[in-house]
């Protein structure tokens, strides 16, 4: 579609056949993956260098539709947080369409984290090894929430040079958690950390089935 | 982009859906397929679920990305929704169909449907 992002979203074969929001008549599993971190890590970007179609976004309130009824009265000195959740969507080979959610990382959208999470394959975690700590807040949440997850650096110009064994512990990862390097702005290695996370989603079923 | 031109809602959430807060069914998840039927309209349907049918004349939509077409929350489209499907006008079908939870063999295939991507 016209509106594409990338050279890279136009040239897919099963995107050249789409001009509208509408999906896929071959669509016939949809499933989720979160993509999630701090404030301007990079969740929007990797999304827009993977998604098919434009990134959309909801405005979602964190308070219910209902306050906005039942308080009209008051709606004007309410404050109603509003967060927009972005997301985007790769139809993938067997009717298979992946979307991305890129979910805020603060503990006060707890509720709406929950929500977008309920069915998730998963997430990906970005995190930026320039503010290490900012991510804490959400590796709390996704393993609140009992989402397996994996853990991809988004990497910086100036981003410092820690080993990974400095990181992992500086993170708490469980040693079987997969952590990359991901430059969000590449669909690529966009790509290739998604890839992580399912492979490693892949082999925790096999450990919990067997 | 269908998507309306930037600015205000057309109408607010609560306004949207005559202020009903809660769908009349919670089997509506955000990535519930929605599809118009050909049902005949009542000349009564509320404007905002007739702009949520024509959002769905020329295909299916997830629960999401209706919201995301209309500028409404998530929840209002929810409620809309529902009323929809309660009147037969829309029929809604979950995610993964047939499926509570997604298996090895799906996990695999959407493994396999990135790397071909990558090709």
């Amino acid at each position: 579609m016209a509106s594409a992002p990338s050279s890279y979203n136009a040239a897919r074969p099963s995107g050249s056949g789409q001009s509208g929001p509408h999906l896929p008549d071959s669509a016939r599993e949809l499933v989720k993956i979160l993509v999630t971190g701090p404030f301007g890590v990079g969740k929007t970007t990797l999304i827009d260098s993977v998604s098919e179609i434009r990134p959309l976004h909801t405005e979602e309130q964190l308070t219910e539709a209902s306050v906005a009824v039942d308080d009209l009265a008051g709606v004007r000195d309410k404050t109603t947080t509003t967060v927009a959740v972005d997301f985007g969507r790769i139809s993938l080979a067997g009717g298979i369409v992946l979307y991305l959610f890129g979910t805020p990382g603060q503990e006060r959208f707890r509720t709406l984290w929950a929500d977008i999470a309920q069915g998730a394959l998963g997430a990906l975690v970005l995190v930026d090894t320039r503010r290490i700590d900012a991510s804490f807040d959400v590796l709390g949440l996704v393993e609140e929430m009992g989402l397996p997850y994996a853990v991809a650096l988004n990497t910086f110009p100036d981003s410092h040079p820690y080993t990974e064994q400095q990181l992992r512990r500086s993170l708490d990862l469980e040693p079987d958690t997969p952590m990359v390097t991901c430059d969000a702005r590449d669909p690529h290695s966009s790509i290739d950390a998604l890839l992580s996370l399912v492979t490693h989603l892949i082999a925790r079923h096999r450990t919990e089935t067997w | 982009m269908t998507g309306r031109r930037s600015g205000r809602p057309l109408v607010p959430a609560y306004l949207a859906t005559g202020g009903v807060a809660r769908p009349s069914r919670n089997s509506l998840e955000r990535l519930s397929v929605l599809t118009g039927t050909d049902g005949p309209l009542p000349t009564d349907l509320p404007a905002a679920q007739l702009t949520l049918l024509e959002t769905l004349d020329g295909g299916s939509l997830t629960v999401v990305e209706t919201a995301a077409l209309l500028e409404l929350p998530v929840s209002a489209v929810r409620v809309l929704a529902a009323a929809l499907v309660d009147q037969g006008l829309v029929v809604a079908r979950p995610p993964i169909p047939y499926a509570a939870q997604p298996d090895t063999d799906l996990l695999k295939r959407v493994a396999d449907g990135l790397r071909a991507l990558k090709l």
